[in-house]
C-alpha cells in the first residue's frame, strides 16, 4: 500500500508539468494586456510599453516558460502582477475560506444526501421517492446564484437569522465561523446533494435485488440494519467516486457561491486573475487545483480499501 | 423571473430589515462606530497610485499620501501641504515652502528633498509632468521646507499640475520610496496623509484597512475635495470588496457596511425605499460616454464618414441604455468638456443636437467612399457601459447600412487590441466604446482623449493639428477667459473633425446608511469629515 501511495505521488509529477505547459501556453496565447489594466485609461501607448516591458511581458515565449518552471523549481509559485505580492502568500490569505466553504458544504450533502438517497431507494416508487428526486432535479437545474439569493433573502433579510455576506475565520470562534458558512454551504450543496442522492438511490436500488439482502431479511435482520449496514457498505463504492468527482464541481460552483456571499476565497481570486490577466496567479491557481484534484482521486482510490477488502492495491 | 428581476427583490427585502436585529460582527458598539465599513467602486489590487493609476488606487491613495496643492470644489488649486510659493518675474523658477509639521507616518519629518523626489517620480508617468519634464532646468531642495522648480519656459498651469485630482495625483512620499523606478510598483507603503495603510491586513480583492494616524496636522481651512482641513472622524476604515451588487445593496440595508460607493440604478429605487439609508449623486463631475473611431484606416480615416456617424447617433439612446430612464442622471452632450464647470462650450456641438438625419448621414457615408467593408467594433461584455453603448452602436450602424463585425470580447482584450495599429482584418479595429471621468475632461490637462497629435494621440490616434494648436494656446493662458476662448476653438475643431465620438454626459449614485454624516458629492470618495454613530 506505502509503495502504491509513493507511485501515484511521484507519477503526479508528469501530470503536473502537463499542465504547467499547456496552463502556461494558454494565457500566452490568450488576449489581453495587464500592463494596459495597470496603466488605466488616460495611459499613453509608450507608457503602456514600458510596464509590459518592466514585467517582463515583452519576453519571448521560451524565456518567460523558462523563469517560471527555474520558480516553480524552487517552491517559487512567481509574484502577483498587480498586487506585488506572492502567489504563494495571496492564495494562503484566500485558502481558509474556500477549504472552510468546501469542508463544511461536504459535509452537510454527504449527511443530507446519502440517508435521502438511501430512503428514496428503500420507497422506491412512492411519494417519498419521487418527492426526493424531484428536489434533486430542483437542486441540479437551479443555477446557484439564484439559490444563493433566495436563501439570503429568506434567512438573512426576512428573519434575519444569518449574516448577508463575508467570513469570519476559524480563529475567532467556531459559532461566527460556522454562521458566515451555512448559507453559502446550502447554496452550493444543493447541486452536490442532488448529484449524490440521486447515485446514491441507484447504487442501493441494485444492491436491494442482491440475494444476500433477501437472506438477510428472511433472517430476521431490522431494516435500518438492512439499508445503513448491510446493503449501504456494498453500494458506498461509486458513491465514494461520485463524492471525489463531485469535488471539482464544488470547486467551479465555489466561484458564484463566493461573488454572491463576498467570501475571499479562492474561487473569487481566480475570477478576479483571469479578468486582470494576473498571469502568475492564475498558473498557480491552477497548478494547486490541479494537484489538489490530484490527490483527492488519490484520496479516493485508498478510501475503496477501507469499503471493499475485495479491493487492494 | 429573470435575474435582474431577483436581485430587486432580494435587495427589496432590505426594506423590511429591522435595524439592529441582524447579528453584528464581534465588534463592540462602540468600535463598530468607530470603524466605517465602505464599499469601494472596484477591487484594491495595487497600492502605488504613479504606477497603477487606476481611479480606485487613487481613492485610496488620496486617504494615506497627501498632496502639495489640492483641488477645491470649484476645481481650482489650494495649498495643502505648501506654505508658500513664489514665482519669478519671468515665470520661470517657482519656489516652494513646505508648512511646518508635515510627518510621514513613520514618524520621519516630510523634507523638501522627499517632494522632490516624489514630483520627479509622478511627472515621468503625468501628462502634466511630461510637459513640465520637456521643459524643466532644474528641480532640487534648498533646504529641508524649500525647493525649486526652475523651467526653461514659463508653465502657468503649475499649480493645476500639481494639486489635480486626475490620476496619476502627485502624491508625496518618502525620498527612499519616491526614488522606485515609475514603471515599477513600490512596496512600503509609508504616507503623509491622514491614514496609515495597514499592509497585514490587505487582502486584494476582499478588503483593505486604513487606519486614522494620531500624528497628523491638518490644515485649519474648512475641507473642500483633497484642499482644507482633512479632519478623520473615524478610527478606522474597512473597504470591503464586494463584487455582486445584489450582496452590496442587502449588507447596506441590514447594517452590515456603511457606505456603497456606486450602486447600480437598478437598485437604487430598492434603497430610496429603505428609511435608514440615503441616496445621492456620487459625483457631480459625471462621465463622459464615447466610442472611437480608428483614424488610421477606412472608412473613419475620412472625415466625412466620422461626421456621418455623428449626424446619425441619438446621445439619447446611449443614455437610456447606460442609465436607464433616470432623467437626474444623464444629459447629452454637444461637445467634449465636462458640463458645469468652467470651460465647458458647446461651441461647433450643433451637429449633435436635433432630430438625428439618418438620410443625410447615409448619404454623407455613401460621400466617403464606403460600400459594405466590415467595421471591426469591439465591445467589451464584461463592463456594463461598454456593453450597452456597443449594442446602441451596432443598431445605429446596421440603420446606417454598415457591415458590422461586432466583436464580443472582454475589457482585458480591448485593453490589447486597441492598441493594435494593424488593419483592422489583420487584428486591429475600427471602434471601441469607453468612458471618461468628468473630472478627466474638465479640461485638455489630464484628457488624452481629446488629445489629436497622430501618433501620440490615444488610441484612434487622431492627428488634427487645429485640435493640437488651441490646445497648446489654452496651456499658455493666462486668466479664464483666454482659456475658454482657446477651449471654444478646441471643441469646434474637435466636433468638426470627429477626435472621437461622444455618447453623452452621466451621473451615478452613492447611498450611505443615515447614522453616517459628512458625506459629499465629488469625484472621489472624501473621508475626511466623515461620522458615524452607533
Amino acid at each position: 500500500m506505502f509503495a502504491y501511495v509513493v507511485r501515484r505521488i511521484i507519477a503526479t509529477i508528469p501530470v503536473m508539468a502537463v499542465v504547467a505547459l499547456v496552463v502556461f501556453s494558454l494565457l500566452y496565447i490568450t488576449p489581453g494586456d495587464p500592463a494596459a489594466i495597470i496603466a488605466g485609461e488616460q495611459a499613453s501607448p509608450a507608457d503602456i510599453e514600458r510596464i509590459r516591458a518592466s514585467l517582463g511581458l515583452d519576453q519571448p515565449f521560451l524565456v518567460r516558460f523558462g523563469e517560471w518552471v527555474w520558480q516553480l523549481l524552487h517552491g517559487d509559485l512567481g509574484t502577483s502582477i498587480f498586487t506585488n505580492l506572492p502567489v504563494t502568500t495571496m492564495i494562503a490569505q484566500r485558502f481558509e475560506p474556500t477549504l472552510s466553504l468546501m469542508a463544511v458544504t461536504l459535509c452537510l450533502s454527504i449527511a443530507v444526501a446519502v440517508p435521502m438517497g438511501v430512503v428514496a431507494a428503500w420507497k422506491a416508487g412512492t411519494f417519498i421517492d419521487r418527492l426526493i428526486m424531484a428536489f434533486a432535479v430542483f437542486g441540479f437545474s437551479v443555477p446557484v446564484f439564484v439559490i444563493g439569493y433566495l436563501l439570503a433573502y429568506v434567512f438573512s433579510l426576512e428573519f434575519e437569522w444569518l449574516p448577508v455576506q463575508g467570513y469570519t475565520p476559524l480563529s475567532q470562534g467556531v459559532g461566527p465561523w460556522f454562521e458566515n458558512l451555512i448559507l453559502p454551504a446550502v447554496t452550493l450543496g444543493c447541486v452536490y446533494v442532488a448529484l449524490i442522492a440521486r447515485i446514491t438511490r441507484a447504487t442501493m436500488l441494485e444492491v436491494l435485488q442482491q440475494d444476500y439482502i433477501r437472506t438477510a431479511r428472511a433472517k430476521g435482520v431490522g431494516q435500518h440494519d438492512i439499508l445503513y449496514i448491510h446493503a449501504l457498505k456494498n453500494a458506498s463504492v461509486p458513491i465514494v467516486t461520485v463524492i471525489g468527482i463531485g469535488i471539482a464541481l464544488l470547486i467551479g460552483g465555489a466561484v458564484v457561491t463566493e461573488s454572491v456571499f463576498a467570501i475571499p476565497g479562492l474561487g473569487r481570486l481566480t475570477v478576479d486573475a483571469i479578468l486582470r490577466r494576473d498571469y502568475p496567479i492564475i498558473q498557480g491557481l491552477v497548478l494547486l487545483f490541479s494537484f489538489l484534484y490530484v490527490l483527492i482521486n488519490l484520496a479516493i482510490d485508498l478510501v475503496y480499501t477501507l469499503l471493499d477488502p475485495r479491493i487492494r492495491y | 423571473m429573470d435575474r435582474r428581476t431577483l436581485l430587486k427583490s432580494v435587495a427589496g427585502a432590505g426594506t423590511l430589515a429591522i435595524v439592529g436585529k441582524f447579528p453584528t460582527p464581534a465588534l463592540a458598539q462602540g468600535a463598530a462606530a468607530r470603524t466605517l465599513r465602505f464599499v469601494p467602486q472596484a477591487n484594491l489590487a495595487n497600492f502605488d497610485p504613479i504606477w497603477g493609476t487606476q481611479y480606485v488606487v487613487r481613492n485610496a491613495s488620496a486617504m494615506v499620501w497627501d498632496t502639495l496643492y489640492g483641488f477645491d470644489d470649484k476645481l481650482q488649486p489650494q495649498r495643502q501641504m505648501v506654505e508658500s510659493e513664489e514665482i519669478s518675474a519671468d515665470g520661470l523658477t517657482w519656489t516652494f515652502r513646505l508648512r511646518t509639521g508635515l510627518k510621514f507616518h513613520d514618524g520621519e519629518p516630510v523634507l523638501a528633498k522627499d517632494a522632490v523626489a516624489s514630483l520627479a517620480r509622478w511627472a515621468v508617468r503625468d501628462p502634466m509632468g511630461q510637459m513640465l519634464i520637456a521643459i524643466q532646468q532644474e528641480l532640487s531642495a534648498i533646504d529641508d521646507r524649500t525647493f525649486k522648480w526652475v523651467l526653461k519656459k514659463p508653465y502657468p498651469k503649475m499649480l493645476v499640475a500639481l494639486g489635480k485630482n486626475n490620476t496619476p495625483v502627485a502624491f508625496i512620499m518618502p525620498e527612499r520610496i519616491a526614488k522606485t523606478d515609475p514603471f515599477k510598483q513600490i512596496s512600503e507603503y509609508v504616507g503623509s496623509g491622514p491614514m496609515r495603510f495597514v499592509k497585514d491586513e490587505w487582502v486584494p480583492g476582499a478588503k483593505a484597512v486604513f487606519e486614522k494616524v494620531s500624528g497628523y496636522v491638518p490644515r485649519q481651512e474648512p475641507a473642500s475635495w483633497l484642499s482644507g482641513g482633512k479632519q478623520i472622524l473615524v478610527d478606522r476604515i474597512e473597504w470591503v470588496v464586494m463584487p455582486d451588487p445584489a450582496t452590496a445593496s442587502a449588507a447596506l440595508q441590514s447594517g452590515e457596511i456603511d457606505w456603497w460607493e456606486n450602486p447600480i440604478s437598478d437598485l437604487v429605487p430598492v434603497l430610496r425605499k429603505n428609511a435608514n439609508i440615503l441616496v445621492d449623486i456620487a459625483d457631480p463631475l459625471g462621465n463622459i460616454g464615447s466610442f472611437r473611431m480608428n483614424h488610421l484606416y477606412p472608412p473613419f480615416n475620412d472625415v466625412r464618414a466620422r461626421r456621418a456617424i455623428l449626424m446619425a447617433m441619438s446621445q439619447d439612446d446611449y443614455m437610456r441604455a447606460i442609465v436607464g430612464d433616470d432623467p437626474a442622471l444623464w444629459k447629452p452632450l454637444p461637445g467634449f468638456f465636462t458640463p458645469g464647470t468652467p470651460l465647458y462650450t458647446e461651441e461647433g456641438g450643433d451637429i449633435l443636437k436635433g432630430k438625428r438625419d439618418l438620410d443625410a448621414a447615409k448619404k454623407l457615408l455613401a460621400e466617403s467612399g464606403y460600400s459594405g467593408q466590415p467595421v471591426t467594433c469591439l465591445v467589451a461584455q464584461d463592463q456594463s457601459i461598454t456593453k450597452a453603448q456597443g449594442d446602441v452602436t451596432a443598431d445605429l450602424l446596421k440603420r446606417l447600412g454598415m457591415n458590422v463585425d461586432f466583436a464580443a470580447i472582454d475589457w482585458g482584450t480591448v485593453g490589447t487590441r486597441r492598441a493594435m495599429k494593424t488593419p483592422p482584418g489583420q487584428g486591429g479595429w475600427q471602434m471601441f466604446h469607453t468612458w471618461h471621468a468628468g473630472a478627466d475632461c474638465v479640461s485638455p490637462a489630464p484628457y488624452n482623449a481629446v488629445r489629436a497629435n497622430g501618433d501620440k494621440a490615444w488610441f484612434g490616434w487622431p492627428n488634427i493639428p487645429e485640435v493640437e494648436t488651441e490646445i497648446a494656446n489654452w496651456f499658455e493662458a493666462k486668466t479664464l477667459d483666454e482659456e475658454k476662448a482657446a477651449i471654444k476653438k478646441v471643441n469646434k475643431a474637435a466636433v468638426d473633425n470627429v477626435v472621437y465620438a461622444p455618447t453623452g454626459f452621466f451621473l451615478s449614485y452613492q447611498a450611505w446608511r443615515k447614522n453616517v454624516t459628512g458625506i459629499v458629492k465629488g469625484p472621489l470618495p472624501f473621508f475626511w469629515g466623515v461620522a458615524k454613530t452607533a
